[in-house]
């Protein structure tokens, strides 16, 4: 495995190249886990295609409308391919992000597959679309929503596993929390749904983009991520579910594409996944998304791992000894092997916004905020964090500008 | 640091480090109202106590950046002792001070009467250092938190006295 080159690659994104601090420094751009930079390879793409192919998909029979379906289809193998779906063509539906898959989910199966009475298992640690959708199926059938809860050395707690997943008929869990950076081990949680007869559906929004996710090898039985926090466009997300599921379930959103025949007393639908797919497709962003794929295959996934869990060692290892006692970590600690590269924190007892808006200008991008995680962080006892998070493209030097911007920070506000 | 005096002034530091009228009241007699930011999870809690339609006592609760803490803060010891009609009438020059950005970047387009910028306010006394957060349009929502939150416990106190007459 070769180590990738943080700075050869920020070459390749024009936003990191051009983009200039007011003192003419480079921007320090740790808010990847909130929505990443794209390389021109990416933009190409998609401009690509508009300059030479655009026309609507699955309609025209003429030569560049079929070219167009062609590039489309491609796109949604190769996606399915990159997490390794059994059935890439039938089994990758495209949405307009993760929280539209995981809101598909909660609906076409909540709503049509899910027996009443059964619970939905949740956890502490979900971000608001992985806890809205099920809230709104509660608020309107009664479904029962249960939670697993986070230790005090941010893991999930799955010593009452066995006890919450009877009468499931639901797991939902994230994959990576987008606050904590908790990678969470999904197997025994998989083993117990499964033995229960729940079905687990895997919040992979921030594990997708950094780690190799392979969605026959976790066992769940959907999987839902999103495209601009992996280098692609905005308004593409994805759902993988089982070909067998995804076939009995009604559909979620109606319109053109999805259908097979209407009549004006009814309607019949197409085949997956097209049944899930309403009206003229992001068709654009599909491709760029698989150019984002193309891209993260060439720097190698096993690669950008690596990076990022040497960079996040060394983050938490340098805040940690310049500031002490002044710098508060939300996460498990830089010796966690799975630990993703998003570090929350808190800064002396000064307000993460007021925090962010200093560090801004120092030029350093973060974070402030909830970060759709209320319950979360109600259970860290905050209401809200700072957090920096790491990508392909951050190096030690981003760090660094991190840790000094802070030192400024403590002196203006004494 | 460009830019950063013109949010965080002296005052509004000030403010922050001692905010004044911090605390609860007794609810009844007093009202209490919780403001929220989605934006950034500050929470506001504003308790008004009238007498003869006027705020006789006022605390804040609540968590929340400089800005909206110290925004309360101010907002409190200038309420307090104020007629209800004139609590109203600065709420609406507070408004109107953060909408001329609001505007410029199209925003909701209320208080139109001063859509030409930098017209200095008057009457606000110290309340006018909260002009430099007009500057960083992300930040207006945290300076007006707890106006809009005083605003729905006006109301709700109004519309009780309503309630009370007919009864």
């Amino acid at each position: 495995m070769e180590e990738l080159d943080p700075v050869a690659l920020r070459k390749e994104f024009p936003l990191l190249e051009t983009r200039r601090r007011p003192d003419g420094k480079r921007l320090v751009y740790l808010d990847s886990a909130s929505s990443s930079q794209r390389p021109y390879q990416v933009l190409e793409a998609m401009d690509t295609y508009y300059s030479t192919t655009h026309a609507n998909v699955h309609r025209g029979v003429y030569a560049i409308a079929e070219e167009a379906t062609r590039q489309f289809e491609e796109a949604r193998a190769k996606v399915g391919r990159f997490v390794g779906a059994p059935n890439p063509a039938t089994e990758i539906v495209f949405t307009k992000n993760a929280t539209e898959a995981l809101n598909l989910v909660a609906h076409s199966y909540g709503r049509g597959r899910l027996g009443m009475g059964k619970a939905v298992l949740l956890t502490e640690m979900e971000h608001h679309a992985n806890l809205v959708p099920w809230l709104m199926l509660a608020g309107e059938r009664g479904t029962e929503l249960r939670y697993l809860p986070i230790t005090d050395s941010y893991q999930l707690d799955l010593s009452d596993l066995d006890k919450l997943v009877d009468g499931a008929g639901v797991v939902a869990v994230s994959a990576m929390s987008n606050v904590l950076g908790t990678v969470n081990d999904l197997r025994p949680i998989v083993e117990a749904a499964h033995a229960a007869g729940a079905v687990v559906v895997v919040d992979a929004s921030q594990l997708v983009p950094h780690r190799v996710v392979d969605v026959a090898a976790i066992g769940a039985d959907f999987v839902a991520f999103t495209g601009h926090k992996m280098l692609g466009p905005t308004g593409i997300g994805v759902l993988w579910g089982r070909e067998g599921l995804l076939e009995e379930m009604p559909p979620f959103l109606g319109g053109g594409e999805m259908i097979r025949d209407v009549r004006l007393d009814g309607f019949t639908t197409n085949d997956i996944p097209w049944k899930f797919e309403a009206g003229t497709p992001p068709i654009a962003e599909a491709i760029g998304l698989g150019a984002a794929v193309d891209y993260l295959e060439s720097v190698g996934r096993e690669a950008i791992a690596a990076h990022e869990r040497a960079l996040t060692y060394q983050a938490i290892e340098l805040l940690t000894d310049r500031h002490g006692d002044d710098i508060r970590i939300f996460g498990p600690g830089p010796d966690d092997p799975n630990r993703g590269g998003v570090i929350s924190f808190a800064y002396r007892d000064i307000h993460p916004h007021d925090l962010a808006q200093v560090l801004d200008s120092s030029g350093v991008c973060v974070r402030a905020g909830h970060h759709c995680a209320k319950p979360l962080m109600r259970r860290l006892g905050v209401s809200a964090t700072a957090r920096a998070s790491l990508y392909l493209y951050n190096d030690e030097e981003d760090v660094t500008a991190l840790s000094d911007a802070l030192a400024k920070a403590g002196e203006f506000f004494g | 640091m460009s830019g950063l005096e013109d949010l965080y002034r002296e005052i509004i530091l000030d403010h922050y480090r001692s905010p004044r009228n911090r605390g609860e009241l007794p609810v009844p007699p007093a009202q209490r109202v919780e403001g929220f930011n989605p934006l950034c999870g500050d929470e506001v809690v504003v308790f008004l106590e009238f007498a003869d339609g006027v705020v006789k006592d006022v605390k804040i609760a609540g968590q929340g950046c400089s800005i909206s803490q110290s925004s309360a803060s101010m907002m409190s010891a200038a309420v307090k002792g104020k007629s209800i009609e004139e609590a109203r009438q600065l709420i609406s020059s507070f408004k109107a001070m953060m909408s001329i950005h609001e505007q410029a970047i199209g925003g909701d387009g209320s208080d139109g009467e001063r859509a030409e910028a930098n017209i200095p306010p008057d009457g606000l006394g110290e309340l006018a250092a909260l002009q430099g957060v007009v500057k960083f349009p992300v930040r207006i929502k945290c300076a007006t938190l707890s106006w809009n939150t005083l605003a729905q416990a006006l109301d709700e106190a109004t519309a009780g006295v309503a309630a009370d007459g007919a009864a």
